[in-house]
């Protein structure tokens, strides 16, 4: 294993799953095209399964089937971890998700625990078009029994690298099935060491996962942002280019654990500032932003006296690069939309 | 020990527990709806029989039998189904979702199969020669998912045996109306070896269970047993569309209990109809008398 830090939250998940199959004899991995020298669709498990070659199954496209069977396993005491090749194919393993492994524990009455994480890669932005783009985590959102945790390419102090360190520790310790929500271009994404972070003040909630970040010695922010996974990359762009050129103060709230929902540094923000934007890739109606704000309503009353959702258009989201920009929220939306609001 | 008494003492024990659940039905004590599996009490008990300890039995909608075959306590099960504290699961899982040591059922069709399916690769990499026993019906052959997991069971030789009960309907629907071509092939196409038997015989359906369990235990691979059985009852309760006269017939000539029945002398017979009867008279009284939700 390498002794370098990671520097992309590639290298990080990568990471994450090394030190998992190193450190927890019970973790196996399962999903399409996992084996070297391909490694994963995203190379995600690049070098796993020669390094652990009975511990990284290869699988038939069998989406549904391979998550059942991670559930089975689980039952009976394993630590699956199952890819799914493309975020968009999560609706082929709903009802695993829903009516199996999320359900367990409850209608066992506790007596049955079912560990399975499940990861995959949302999101568009490379052109792969209608089914092969999507952000669809927000089916998942308020799933009883179900944690859904989406990374922030964050160096942080953890020697995985924060994505990997959050993955790490959902295999090794979470008792309820999770589904880890990454995204494609994110991947690629440098982590942000302290030097990136130089004129920034970040607060780390590890109770309920949660990064804040602000300009540094900046006057008061006069709205909250809240966004997670690839978006926070943009938002936390949108920050720095509203504070440069506009001289509006922000508050970026990135929350990893995305259900179930516990919000308290948000409202703490919102609290603040008295303004929320939520942003997200999925599409609008029904989406995070709608749970996040009816909850900061309902926490803040009068406390909250604006809020505005960005997201993407409902839509298909096509191929071609225009159409597909135009399609998904950005840096220029979100700036316009704040700019909107203060 | 498996003496003719004994097989048909597991077989009425299965049948009076439905019985007396069916008589109380109205009366309201039992919350929701219930699959009783009346006439299909030879599979369960000729095929759990042979479990030894560790092994791991998935069982489906219609999972009573399976229950108490598999050695599952009729009060526990009693006020599962009326919803209590002390019932399998609290009173939370009901009728088709039970979870009790190695045994798991569910009820959404398709499902158990990947869970067995996992359970058995888990105890294959645990390499303690514990075996899976899967117990599906012929409806759930509608799913996708079935298929997905028949290839892995074959891919990766893993050591359960699938009992397909197949009692010809599902729900109100003949199996004619919903199935093409030839059942055993949907595993034997997946290179998984497949036994079929017509019977509600214990006799006939407890020696080949335990042929393929211990073929199952022995290669650590797949088998799929597919018994042609009847049920006699409704599939819920009263959503039985059948004529009268078919399930007259079905029951003079399918019925496992009068099937074992006739082979015990009078007096032994009715020795244990009245033990059977009155331990689920007990059991039944025990979970109606227990403490309720306060």
């Amino acid at each position: 294993m390498s002794e370098q830090l990671p520097r992309t939250v590639l290298d990080s998940l990568n990471l994450g799953l090394h030190k998992a199959l190193v450190d927890d004899p019970l973790a196996i991995l399962l999903g399409e095209d996992l084996l070297d020298p391909y490694g994963g669709a995203f190379k995600v498990t690049r070098g796993l399964s020669s390094a652990f070659p009975d511990r990284v199954l290869t699988t038939p496209i069998s989406e549904a089937g391979i998550t059942g069977i991670a559930g089975g396993m689980a039952l009976r005491g394993l630590h699956p971890v199952v890819e799914i090749m493309f975020g968009d194919f999560v609706t082929l393993i709903s009802d695993q998700v829903i009516n199996h492994i999320a359900k367990f524990n409850n209608m066992y009455n506790g007596a049955a625990t079912a560990p399975v994480v499940i990861r995959t890669p949302m999101g568009g932005r490379r052109g792969y078009g209608p089914t092969h783009s999507q952000t669809l985590e927000k089916f998942f959102l308020g799933v009883p029994g179900l944690t859904v945790l989406a990374p922030f390419h964050l160096l942080d102090d953890d020697p995985l690298g924060a994505p990997g360190g959050l993955l790490y520790e959902a295999i090794l310790t979470s008792d309820s099935p999770v589904l880890f929500v990454e995204n494609k271009l994110q991947y690629l994404l440098k982590l942000l060491t302290p030097a990136d972070l130089v004129e920034y003040e970040l607060d780390t909630d590890r109770s309920s996962a949660f990064y804040t970040l602000r300009m540094k010695s900046a006057p008061a922010a006069m709205i909250t942002l809240a966004t997670y996974g690839y978006m926070a990359h943009l938002a936390l762009e949108a920050l720095h280019r509203l504070a440069y050129e506009y001289e509006i103060f922000c508050e970026l709230l990135v929350p990893t654990r995305l259900a179930p929902f516990e919000l308290q540094p948000l409202f703490d923000s919102v609290a603040r500032t008295g303004r929320l934007l939520t942003v997200e890739e999925g599409t609008f109606s029904l989406g995070w932003g709608a749970e996040v704000l009816a909850r900061t309503a309902e926490a803040l009353g009068a406390g909250l006296r604006q809020a505005r959702r960005l997201a993407a258009k409902e839509g298909v989201i096509p191929v071609a690069r225009e159409l597909e920009a135009a399609c998904l929220p950005g840096v220029d939306d979100i700036i316009a939309r704040v700019r909107e609001m203060v | 020990m498996h003496t003719d008494m004994e097989l048909f003492r597991r077989l009425y024990r299965i049948r009076r527990f439905e019985t007396v659940l069916l008589d109380h039905f109205k009366s309201g004590i039992f919350p929701g709806t219930t699959h009783v599996s009346l006439g299909q009490e030879a599979n369960a008990v000729g095929v759990l029989a042979h479990l030894q300890e560790g092994d791991v039995a998935v069982s489906n909608h219609r999972s009573h039998g399976h229950f108490l075959a598999y050695g599952g306590d009729p009060q526990a099960l009693f006020a599962e189904l009326m919803g209590r504290p002390s019932g399998v699961c609290g009173g939370v899982g009901g009728s088709q979702h039970l979870h009790w040591r190695n045994f798991y059922s569910s009820g959404v069709q398709g499902g158990t199969v990947a869970m067995a399916a996992g359970m058995a690769l888990a105890e294959k990499r645990a390499g303690n020669g514990a075996i899976v026993v899967d117990f599906m019906g012929d409806g759930t052959l509608g799913e996708g998912i079935v298929y997905e997991c028949l290839n892995m069971i074959s891919l990766w030789q893993l050591p359960v045996l699938i009992v397909l009960e197949h009692n010809h309907i599902a729900q109100t629907t003949p199996a004619k109306l919903t199935i093409a071509g030839r059942v055993s092939q949907r595993f034997e196409t997946f290179g998984i070896p497949t036994a079929e038997l017509d019977s509600s015989d214990i006799l006939e359906i407890f020696p080949l269970a335990g042929t393929l369990i211990s073929q199952v235990r022995v290669e650590s691979a797949p088998r799929a047993l597919i018994i042609h059985t009847e049920r006699l009852g409704a599939h819920s309760k009263g959503d039985d569309t059948r004529p009268p006269e078919e399930l007259e017939n079905l029951w003079q000539f399918r019925d496992p209990i009068a099937i074992q029945a006739a082979r015990l002398p009078e007096a032994e017979r009715a020795r244990i109809v009245d033990e059977v009867d009155a331990d689920i008279q007990r059991a039944f009284e025990a979970a109606l008398g227990a403490k309720g939700r306060s």
